[in-house]
């Protein structure tokens, strides 16, 4: 047992660290804010083509680095801190990990093989309109027909859905309900018969979009998996999801302290620094509870994303770790941006300071793939509706 | 990063575990689950009887080196051993302000002579010790102990007189570690001392103090020329707050894994409850559960953390927190377990105040975030420690002035 960083992983998790203080400053992050594909297009080239992040645990079989899961959230981590505009969470942990989990040899070599080399980006769409995260969320319908399958319904919150080369679609049987009748589809962007809007967010930092289907057809090798039976991976695909998510939040709850502690010991208010007073050391000292119970419960679900890929046997705790780290990095985070709000006073309410743009991303990373209530009532089944031993 | 044990460790485990069922029966078979904190009146002489019987099998001081009579655990061993002593519902160790705190700073900082009379008896089971920091006026801010230790030459005997208070288990020790000012002229930490003191004698009063709980575990110790050995001192004269500080870290040991088990049993019970009278379905008191679920889950992660040690030997963020974190934990654990009962929580066992060991749990939960460091005291030392912000001015502020 030893739950420390390898020197390798450290390596990365700081060579990453430092190219994105320099690539994603706050002028670079709101620049990219403010357009409607919301990334820098050459930013993602050198992220891709200089630093292969997007490569990382990608197998090398696929043209990746082969690396773990355990480096993927020591650099969503770092990604979170400094609030990256870019395609990767999208390509890499919805759209990556789905191909993972669920696509055949051929599909890998393909797709993942382009987005290993950056040719290629993707993402996930699953949810509907009622923009629930459970197998009840899915509600696109497919029919077969002629050795084909023909998609229709809507689908919502689908992250770079606008810009995205390449969507994983779930969809599920007409007529089939919960878990069952689930199916997983690869299908590019630019087929016919899809429609994809924008949807301006709050957190400008992320963007969504709506992607309607209508009489899509897609052909037989476009599934993923068995037809119908695609809830599994897509339940395990989501949990990997939301493990690299709790890191990104990880990442971001650390940072409002930071620049807190370095805007409270700045500020003189009654001839001392703010940071002197003790209601305000006492917040502090929570928020850094919050951030380091939150380091714990990241690499601990970023150890059991790994096993759960290499198939080993705490594999079988994924979606129990997924839960305990996304409960608790959204509300940590989501807290530690408000109270960071707080503690720069005035100033924090501005456009002008980037507290906001935490404050905001922190909520829509709470809401995306689920909140704290919703992991907790997982948790809670999981734990509470199996009758007494 | 590694979670798993390894083959060996898993054998380790085994033993303990083996060890545990084959012993923990007979006349010890009742005290399974009993003498943890809010317990820990209950039994004493059946429990010392037992430290005695884990000496017997090796199983006291497990982390300490060999040379001083310990089993030279490594960490896992360690982590190992506490959990499956927890799981097996063993009780409350007596020993453990002996083995935890008094050893390893006799250890660190006694002399050879210290470390030959002392441990032994600590790794036998058969001598207990408590722990005299706290007095009247000493409290969190504990330089400001007033007990005086004065050497006598012709004796050649420290005599100390003064007060101490909140002793745990004073009245079951035989020994006590205690600071005391053997500058009568100096103020907070310089001028201290490091003394180990034998409790039975005459210049020693022991008053045991009645807690929320009705029971006593704590007590006020009166020292009146008490007296102990030239030798007894630990350090030089003046270099008690030093001992003391170096004893602090200590404190958050690997026996935390074991504190964690104790929380996992009362977990299970309450999650139990609440299956069977229908809580379960209440959603508020699912999300409740489920957050106590959580958080009990990343305790053990971050402990897995701290452990595991810094990638490069710098003080540890995440041990820094964990004092505030596990204290305030399992504040909320209490008020859960009572939420869950419902009305039934308000029921004795049986008059005049018999509490259940949830009721207690209950209740003795609030010193969790007073004892070791008020919560208020760890938030001040993280700020200072953790994020480097300014230290608490020093005013002074005179009683009259503030009313
Ligand atoms: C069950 C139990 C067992 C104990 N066992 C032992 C033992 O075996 N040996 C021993 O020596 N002691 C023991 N103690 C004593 C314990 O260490 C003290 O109670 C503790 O240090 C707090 O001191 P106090 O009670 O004097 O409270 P005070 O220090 O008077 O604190 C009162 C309140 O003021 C707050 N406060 C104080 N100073 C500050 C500050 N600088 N900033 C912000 N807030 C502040 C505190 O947080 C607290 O809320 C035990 C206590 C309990 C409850």
């Amino acid at each position: 047992m030893d739950f420390r960083f390898s020197d390798e992983q450290r390596m990365i998790r700081d060579t990453a660290a430092a190219f994105l203080a320099e690539v994603s400053d706050s002028a670079a992050v709101r620049a990219a804010m403010a357009t409607e594909i919301g990334y820098d297009r050459q930013l993602w080239q050198r992220i891709c083509g200089e630093m292969y992040l997007q490569a990382t645990h990608i197998p090398e079989s696929c043209g990746g680095m082969g690396l773990g899961y355990v480096e993927l959230v020591a650099i969503m981590e770092q990604m979170g801190r400094y609030l990256l505009c870019a395609p990767f969470f999208s390509t890499v942990c919805l759209a990556g990990n789905a191909l993972l989990v669920a696509g055949s040899a051929a599909q890998q070599q393909e797709y993942l093989a382009q987005i290993a080399a950056g040719e290629l980006t993707a993402t996930l769409a699953h949810t509907g309109v009622t923009g629930e995260w459970g197998a009840q969320g899915v509600t696109a319908v497919y029919r077969q027909r002629a050795g084909q399958y023909v998609l229709d319904g809507k689908l919502r919150y689908v992250v770079d859905g606008h810009t995205a080369d390449l969507l994983l679609v779930a969809a599920r049987e007409e007529g089939s309900s919960g878990e069952q009748g689930i199916s997983l589809f690869a299908v590019p962007a630019a087929s016919a018969g899809i429609e994809r809007t924008w949807l301006p967010t709050v957190d400008q930092t992320r963007k969504l979009a709506e992607i309607g289907l209508s009489g899509l057809a897609v052909p037989a090798s476009a599934l993923l998996g068995e037809a119908g039976a695609a809830w599994p991976d897509l339940s395990k695909t989501l949990d990997l999801a939301t493990i690299a998510l709790a890191a990104e939040q990880m990442g971001g709850t650390q940072r409002v302290l930071d620049m807190t502690v370095d805007y409270t010991r700045e500020r003189v208010q009654f001839n001392r620094p703010i940071a002197s007073f003790q209601a305000v050391k006492h917040i502090a000292a929570d928020m850094m509870l919050k951030a380091e119970v939150a380091r714990s419960a990241v690499y601990y679900a970023g150890c059991i994303a790994q096993e759960a890929l290499s198939g080993d046997a705490l594999g079988a705790e994924l979606p129990e770790a997924a839960s305990v780290a996304k409960a608790y990095c959204s509300d940590a985070y989501f807290a530690n941006s408000a109270d960071a709000l707080q503690l720069h006073g005035g100033v924090g309410f501005t456009w002008e300071y980037d507290v906001h743009l935490y404050l905001k991303r922190a909520k829509a990373s709470e809401h995306f793939l689920g909140n704290g209530a919703h992991h907790r009532e997982r948790v809670a089944s999981l734990l509470l509706d199996t009758p007494n031993a | 990063m590694q979670l798993s044990f390894s083959a060996e460790d898993e054998q380790f485990r085994e033993e303990v575990a083996g060890w545990l069922q084959r012993n923990l029966t007979g006349e010890f078979e009742q005290l399974k689950f009993r003498g943890g904190p809010g317990d820990e009146h209950m039994f004493p002489q059946e429990r010392k009887a037992w430290e005695q019987k884990l000496a017997e099998g090796g199983w006291t001081c497990v982390g300490w080196p060999r040379a001083y009579g310990g089993r030279g655990c490594s960490i896992e061993q360690q982590v190992i051993f506490f959990e499956e002593y927890a799981r097996a519902g063993a009780p409350g160790r007596v020993g453990h302000i002996g083995e935890g705190l008094a050893g390893p700073t006799i250890i660190a900082f006694g002399s050879q002579a210290q470390k030959e009379k002392y441990l032994p008896g600590i790794v036998a089971g058969t001598e207990l010790w408590c722990q005299g920091y706290s007095e009247p006026g000493a409290g969190s801010d504990l330089a400001n102990v007033r007990t005086r230790a004065r050497f006598d030459a012709t004796r050649n005997q420290w005599l100390i007189t003064g007060q101490k208070v909140w002793t745990s288990l004073a009245h079951e020790s035989d020994y006590c570690f205690i600071i005391a000012r053997t500058d009568p002229d100096s103020a907070a930490h310089q001028g201290l001392g490091f003394f180990l003191v034998k409790m039975d004698q005459p210049g020693i009063e022991i008053r045991p103090i009645q807690q929320i709980t009705g029971t006593s575990e704590f007590n006020e110790v009166f020292f009146d020329d008490a007296e102990c050995g030239a030798d007894d001192i630990v350090g030089a004269p003046g270099e008690g707050w030093k001992v003391a500080m170096g004893l602090l870290g200590f404190e958050r040991g690997v026996s935390t894994l074991g504190q964690q088990m104790l929380f996992q049993n009362e977990l299970d019970e309450i999650v139990n409850i609440a299956r069977d009278n229908g809580a379960a379905r209440d959603p508020v008191i699912r999300q409740r559960i489920a957050d106590a679920h959580i958080g009990l889950k990343i305790m053990r992660y971050n402990s897995l953390r701290m452990l595991s040690g810094s990638e490069d030997g710098s003080l540890q963020q995440e041990a820094l927190i964990y004092k505030l974190y596990w204290a305030s934990w399992h504040r909320d654990l209490g008020e859960l377990a009572m939420d869950v009962l419902g009305m039934q929580s308000e029921i004795l066992e049986a008059p005049p105040y018999e509490l259940s060991r949830l009721q207690s749990m209950y209740l003795f939960v609030r010193s969790d975030t007073i004892y070791g460091g008020t919560n208020e005291i760890q938030r001040n030392i993280i700020a200072e420690r953790g994020l480097g912000m300014p230290r608490e001015p020093k005013v002074q502020i005179k009683v009259q002035d503030s009313q």
